[in-house]
């Protein structure tokens, strides 16, 4: 349905699960992708399985320079760079009486400090194009809160804020911000849960069931497509039912 | 005027879509040609592709006028 044809998109966290499944959406709408992440492995394989137009860009975002360099990088690789998928993110929970400085910084880092970088360092190509879409993946939780969270929610919910304030700055020049915020989607991570764990979360999601990285993916397509073009500052949220908001 | 107030003219008028005579050595980028505090960071983008220089951010602050813009990127090049 959605047409990618000639743009070329960047995808942190590439190598996880939701990540993956972004950068299959938007290869398979014609769209060329750089596929980042800390992990080479994973991204090479992600890559051979995608073939022509996937691009293997390793960064680590918890490194200054390194996210500095990484939208150089999509670019000498791509040609372009019009759509940016900032999906990469790390938890280190804690209970917020035992949450250490470190824990904290390294969560606002990787989640928000790099997302930050990698707009700044995206935005100069999309203002000359007069065309850009910038897609952030939040959480259900940085609009809810979750305890043990505090680092997490903190950073998801500060890239709600930093998308609508640079959605205003640019939504002149052709360029859209958004959001797109999960709620319990199946992934390595929630496979670890136990079944009693599971069925908790279940009871608290109308839809009934864990949601799919696909689910987030298709999300993810609909924002970066010339459909949504009037579509800026939003968040979408796709949780099953679980936070109507 | 000069090879450089030309090629900054240039970029000025396809920039803001003002006239050429309204670029004056004391237009003033957002008091007299229109322009908004993001196109001020677009025109110091295109003139720093288009002679191949670094306008730093205070510097970039400092050039209000199109002679302000001439006068940086002569001493600049």
């Amino acid at each position: 349905m959605f047409d990618l044809t000639g743009k070329s998109a960047l995808v942190t966290g590439a190598s996880g699960g939701i990540g993956g499944a972004i950068a299959k959406a938007l290869h398979g709408a014609g769209a060329k992708v750089a596929l980042s992440g800390t992990r080479v492995e994973p991204l090479e394989a992600l890559a051979a399985e995608l073939g022509e137009g996937a691009y293997v860009c390793p960064a680590n975002l918890s490194d200054a320079d390194s996210v500095e360099a990484l939208p150089k990088a999509a670019v000498a690789a791509m040609g372009s760079l019009d759509i940016l998928v900032n999906n990469a993110g790390i938890t280190r929970d804690n209970l917020f009486m035992r949450m250490s400085d470190e824990e904290w910084q390294s969560v606002l880092d990787v989640n928000l400090t790099s997302a930050f970088r990698l707009m700044r360092g995206s935005l100069r190509g999309m203002m000359k194009a007069r065309w850009g879409r910038i897609i952030s993946v939040s959480s259900i939780v940085g609009a809810t809160g979750n305890p043990g969270q505090g680092n997490y929610a903190a950073a998801k919910a500060g890239l709600v804020g930093m998308s609508k304030s640079l959605a205003y700055e640019v939504a002149s020049r052709g360029i859209t911000v958004n959001c797109v915020a999960p709620g319990f989607i199946a992934t390595a991570m929630t496979d670890k849960l136990n079944d009693e764990q599971k069925g908790k979360i279940l009871g608290q999601i109308p839809a009934g069931r864990m949601g799919s990285a696909e689910e987030i993916a298709a999300a993810v397509l609909y924002l970066a497509s010339p459909e949504a073009g009037y579509v800026t500052g939003a968040t979408l949220h796709v949780n099953g039912g679980m936070a109507m908001i | 005027m000069s090879d450089i107030a030309d090629r900054v003219k240039k970029i000025v008028v396809e920039h803001l879509g003002v006239e050429e005579d309204k670029v004056t050595e004391t237009a003033s980028f957002i008091d007299d040609l229109g322009a908004d505090s993001l196109d001020t960071v677009e025109l110091v983008m295109a003139f720093e592709e288009e002679f191949g220089i670094e306008i730093p951010d205070d510097a970039a602050e400092t050039i209000q006028t199109f002679g302000d813009a001439v006068k940086f990127i002569s001493e600049a090049v």
